[in-house]
């Protein structure tokens, strides 16, 4: 037993510094975005900035307003009057109004779809990117960025970083991360707490199976089968 | 309920077949840890065989809508979600399972006569999964999906002579696209689960022709009582049968929290790339498979191209697959178990086993000249294992084997 239970902790330990190798990655530092999905009021602001900011040229056609409603504790009414701007139905999935050749002819090519850019990216390169914008005037918006060198995006937040204090702007930031996390997959908000029920479950089915097993192996110990000798 | 026993055993061999398989198949009574993967191979097949047959009533196996239906799952088919990560988290259980089953086979010498068709059909099992689970992982159609089928398909392009043509009708196409991804499909939903279940079937058969090795690999039937029941056997049903349900909620739990805890396992289980459109014009920065494949990748890209062809490494690859079938030939030890052997052959399957290990390490890395030099001494390590195996099998003392299983 003491034998596996080593051998056990020798793999977990091998995998977790293999794993603990690989998580750094990029040349670029990324600040820890610090994000909280189970926070309510954070993914509300997030979509409510992400809605303001960012929807009017990039698409999250994966998700649909009615669902992010729900799971972000707003009624369908609530979306309608404060999230949705161009007259769509709450069924609908929530897509930029511009359109392809517009975003061709202003910003040289088309903004990507975010619905799942904070499983391809992560979110501290989210949050590090949208934080990430300096002066620059050789660029056509005149603002260039550290994570993505020669990035086509324009500076949106920089009315949010004026008039806001660093900290009020970084929360603002990690609002939107966090809002994109729940973007990437809406199945979160559930599954952790899922995790912890199914756990409970199986550590009782495991007490009573081990008993089970120890009941039936007595005959193998106490000699019914070594009776045979 | 005897009347209807006895009808059913008069037309069907229902009983015999109970006692035969299950309430009298004598097992040694000494299993310990590493005997629990076997039964853990069954179950993930079929947690991948039910969840599968949910997961192809929702996808498109369709270029242009396959990558947007896996979504679809993921968020509007109920539940869709958690079928869909015990899928691709079932993959990689299926491969850490299967790779623990045949570690066990390498520590007890159980590949050894009279059980080389069970290693046989076991090796054909495990290269017939690793097709399943490659074809499977181009399905959602993503980055490295797309990628990576490019650079595994493109292998059967460097065959002399008919390399080309092998190609195109491998893949319908020029390239990966439409009608690879459509074929795919076919063959990972029908096709190679129809032949890993027969396998499996087969498998088992031959297992219970000649009875399971153990830790001691001694024979338990040469040791019979006057029943003809061997000594050191207990019936696989009831005692196994509870000891194996502990071994699956063990693996249940591990299992459950990765699927609900961290499915994406940081990027081995679900690469982050993935989560990307497959885009033919736009190659990824880093193109690996899946981690269970990286060590066979490592030997592919250890071996340098030859007369401008890669053919050599592709040679090389099915080569360290290949000669597993080759192991119970080559082993001339006289004693089955590592609790037995000579310290030579210990040496040479720890080094085997940190070769192996490197080996799927480095098949995720980029090529440095470092990795490469890496690489090639972990591949010469690789195929010494097997090529001096009748060597150090032959040379030491081995320790005198009991007549009887021990405690």
């Amino acid at each position: 037993m003491k034998k596996i239970i080593n051998t056990t902790l020798a793999l977990f330990a091998t995998v977790t510094i293999s794993l603990g190798a690989h998580a750094g990655g990029g040349n670029v530092h990324l600040d820890h975005a610090n994000t909280d999905i189970n926070d309510q009021n954070s993914l509300q602001n997030g979509a409510k900035l992400f809605m303001n900011y960012c929807s009017g040229c990039h698409s999250i056609s994966f998700m649909r307003y009615n669902r992010m409603g729900k799971d972000l504790g707003l009624t369908d009414d609530e979306v309608a009057k404060n999230l949705m701007f161009n007259g769509e139905k709450t069924g609908d999935p929530i897509t930029s109004s511009m359109s392809e050749a517009g975003a061709v002819k202003w910003f040289g090519t088309t903004p990507p779809d975010l619905s799942l850019v904070a499983r391809s990216k992560g979110l501290d390169w989210i949050y590090t990117y949208l934080r990430g914008f300096y002066k620059d005037e050789s660029r056509t918006f005149g603002v260039n960025n550290h994570v993505l060198v020669n990035a086509s995006m324009p500076d949106v937040l920089w009315q949010l970083r004026e008039e806001k204090s660093a900290a009020e702007f970084d929360q603002d930031v990690r609002d939107i991360t966090n809002f994109l996390d729940y973007v990437g997959e809406p199945a979160k908000l559930v599954r952790v707490s899922l995790g912890y029920k199914v756990l409970g479950f199986l550590f009782i089915l495991f007490i009573l199976s081990y008993l089970l097993k120890k009941e039936y192996w007595k005959d193998v110990k106490y000699g019914k089968w070594r009776a045979k000798d | 309920m005897d009347n209807n026993k006895n009808w059913i055993d008069q037309r069907f061999p229902l009983t015999k077949v109970w006692n035969e398989h299950l309430a009298e198949y004598y097992t040694p009574r000494n299993f310990n840890f590493w005997y629990f993967f076997g039964s853990l191979a069954i179950l993930v097949l079929v947690i991948q065989l039910l969840t599968g047959i949910f997961l192809a009533m929702h996808f498109k196996p369709d270029a242009d809508l396959a990558f947007a239906s896996v979504e679809y799952i993921m968020r509007d088919v109920d539940w869709g979600w958690l079928i869909r990560y015990m899928h691709s988290t079932g993959a990689s259980a299926f491969f850490v399972v299967i790779y623990l089953h045949m570690y066990r086979g390498l520590l007890y010498g159980s590949y050894k006569a009279p059980r080389e068709l069970i290693w046989i059909l076991g090796v054909v099992l495990y290269i017939a999964l690793m097709a399943e689970a490659f074809m499977g992982y181009v399905l959602p159609w993503g980055q490295m999906s797309y990628w990576g089928a490019q650079v595994i398909i493109n292998l059967f392009g460097s065959v002399p002579v008919i390399g080309p043509d092998l190609l195109i009708w491998i893949l319908g196409d020029y390239a990966v696209g439409d009608p690879a991804l459509n074929r795919f499909f076919s063959l990972h939903i029908v096709a190679v689960p129809l032949i890993l279940v027969v396998l499996v079937f087969l498998h088992i058969v031959a297992l219970h022709t000649v009875g399971s090795n153990n830790p001691d690999g001694v024979e338990i039937k040469k040791n019979k009582d006057e029943n003809g029941i061997p000594k050191d056997g207990i019936p696989f049903h009831p005692y196994y049968s509870v000891k194996d349900i502990v071994g699956v909620v063990v693996f249940l739990m591990i299992f459950a929290a990765v699927v609900l805890f961290a499915p994406a396992m940081n990027g081995y289980f679900l690469e982050h790339a993935n989560f990307v459109e497959a885009n033919p014009l736009k190659t990824p920065e880093h193109i690996a498979p899946l981690w269970y494949l990286t060590p066979f990748y490592s030997v592919l890209r250890a071996i340098p191209p030859m007369f401008g062809s890669q053919f050599p490494g592709v040679l090389a690859m099915g080569a360290a697959l290949v000669i597993l079938l080759a192991l119970p030939w080559l082993d001339r030890s006289k004693v089955k178990s590592i609790r037995y052997r000579s310290w030579p052959y210990k040496v040479a399957l720890a080094i085997f086993v940190v070769s192996f290990v490197w080996l799927g390490y480095l098949g995720m890395q980029p090529v440095t000249p470092m990795n490469a030099l890496l690489a090639r001494v972990f591949t010469a390590a690789y195929f010494g294992f097997f090529i001096l195996m009748p060597w150090f099998t032959s040379i030491g003392e081995t320790k005198a084997v009991p007549e009887r299983t021990t405690e």
